[in-house]
């Protein structure tokens, strides 16, 4: 019986919590089309999350597209399709690699600044001194970092698609004796448009994803440093967990 | 003025504020004391519409902000300002930037005029010449005067201090202390000031105010206080009452 009350109890308190982020979420749209538009911030912020999050995106790029060839020569090699390499690199990171990684890239590095940043602010009482102002938190803090996620992260995917097939070609075509015309025109006829938007549409989706959860958890976080460190682990995980996620979801509508 | 009229409030499941009645006269400095835990800066908070009752109502100049929200809510607050425990200063911006912030965030003054209001102001709380400097390189002391400098630069009717002397040493506490006497000869604001040092207050108040068992206990010009027949207010007052109250 206890059982069943406490998780009725633990139910509960998740609707309840879900309720507020969507509610989060929704008044920080709500400021993005009321003035002052805050662009300065929203440039800042894209070169935060984007900018700054450029070089680990590149490195995690090249070795995932060093290691898909790598893995992906020997796998095709025992059918005699080593000439399809590019076609395998190129669409596992436009399609899932790119997106994915990236994301969970940005989630690691700005995602959890971000939680630590507003975490902080809310407790030295920074948010409150905003509050006094007459300036509203949400629309000076939350709604340019979601503005700049949602617009950087599709760039990076790009830049990780670039970066990882060009690691792809260095390992299949350089290293293992792949042919380069026969990489690069693979590459041309597996990729399709819809790949392509397919793959900034889920960068845009877990950049909304990535700062809406790292915003909510830092703008709720308990009012101590075991709190904000637990607020922080908590952003990462959910952040990443929502990704994958959502990924399963967007790929059956896609494909 | 402002009325607090029968506000009740709990926080996690206690009650904290269990029917205050205050009212704080116009154009003076008036001190709420009382034991640590009591809520006085919860009482704060009321008053500028951070938190709102449970029960009861907030009323300033009139207009009752326990009922107001969003641009109704901003519009009463413009004429209030607050200095904060730890000052809460942006840590990403200079003391210049601090205490220009609100003026470029409102867009009052132009960029001249703006720096000549916010230097002005630095040099009347001792800060001249700090404006470059990060919250992080200051003293408590620097950052409590900033945080003031902050509070001052919008010339507000109202301003709140959340015991604005806690964490400083005595003689950096009774400079923080003349600096808002003499800032409240020079502008005239309000001012309601939460703090524990007894018995300095005295000679720096108008009215005092003492919160005890969620409810104001007394209330009574600074000079009458003391001699108040109340055996709370004696309690608590006399020496040791003070390390009796922080004691867990």
């Amino acid at each position: 019986m206890r059982f069943i009350q406490y998780l009725g109890a633990w139910v509960l308190s998740l609707i309840e919590e879900m309720g507020k982020m969507f509610l989060f979420l929704l008044s920080a749209f709500a400021w993005l089309v009321r003035p002052p538009l805050r662009v300065k911030q929203i440039m800042k912020q894209i070169h935060f999350i984007g900018f700054k999050s450029s070089f680990v995106v590149v490195l995690t790029a090249v070795f995932t597209g060093m290691v898909l060839a790598l893995q992906g020569y020997y796998s095709l090699r025992k059918f005699g399709s080593e000439a399809l390499l590019g076609s395998a690199v190129s669409l596992s990171m436009i399609r899932e690699l790119g997106p994915v990684l990236a994301s969970l890239m940005v989630t690691a590095r700005a995602g959890s600044a971000i939680t630590a940043e507003i975490g902080l602010m809310r407790i030295t009482e920074q948010i409150d001194a905003l509050e006094t102002m007459a300036i509203n938190p949400l629309q000076y803090l939350i709604t340019p970092k979601v503005v700049a996620a949602v617009l950087a992260v599709p760039l990076l995917v790009s830049i990780f698609d670039v970066v990882g097939i060009t690691g792809g070609y260095v390992v299949g075509v350089k290293l293992l004796g792949v042919s380069a015309g026969s990489y690069w025109s693979s590459v041309e006829s597996a990729v399709e448009w819809k790949d392509v938007y397919g793959g900034l549409l889920k960068g845009l989706s877990f950049g909304l994803i990535v700062s809406w959860v790292c915003c909510y958890k830092g703008y709720f976080t308990a009012m101590s440093a075991e709190g904000l460190g637990k607020a922080t682990t908590e952003a990462v995980v959910l952040a990443s967990v929502l990704i994958l996620v959502w990924d399963y979801f967007l790929t059956s509508v896609l494909l | 003025m402002i009325q607090l009229q029968g506000v009740e409030k709990k926080l996690g499941g206690q009650s904290v504020l269990k029917g205050v009645d205050l009212d704080i006269p116009t154009g003076k400095l008036t001190t709420v004391i009382g034991p640590s835990g009591e809520g006085k800066s919860v009482l704060l908070k009321h008053i500028i519409g951070l938190m709102k009752p449970d029960r009861g109502r907030v009323l300033v100049n009139g207009v009752d902000i326990s009922r107001l929200s969003g641009k109704k809510l901003n519009e009463v607050r413009k004429q209030f300002a607050m200095l904060f425990q730890s000052a809460a200063l942006f840590d990403s911006m200079t003391v210049f930037e601090n205490v220009a912030f609100p003026l470029r965030e409102k867009r009052l003054a132009s960029e001249a005029d703006a720096r000549k209001m916010v230097e002005g102001i630095l040099e009347r709380v001792g800060l001249e010449g700090m404006g470059h400097k990060y919250p992080a390189e200051l003293s408590g002391g620097m950052r409590k005067r900033a945080g003031l400098a902050r509070a001052l630069v919008m010339g507000p009717d109202i301003i709140l201090f959340d015991e604005p002397t806690t964490g400083l040493d005595p003689l950096m506490a009774k400079t923080i202390h003349d600096l808002i006497v003499s800032m409240h000869r020079v502008f005239g604001f309000t001012a309601v000031m939460v703090s524990h040092e007894i018995p300095e207050i005295f000679g720096i108040s108008d009215w005092v105010a003492m919160l005890k068992n969620g409810k104001i206990a007394a209330m009574a010009p600074s000079h009458d206080f003391q001699r108040l027949d109340n055996p709370i207010v004696q309690e608590f007052i006399a020496p040791g009452a003070l390390m009796a109250s922080v004691s867990p």
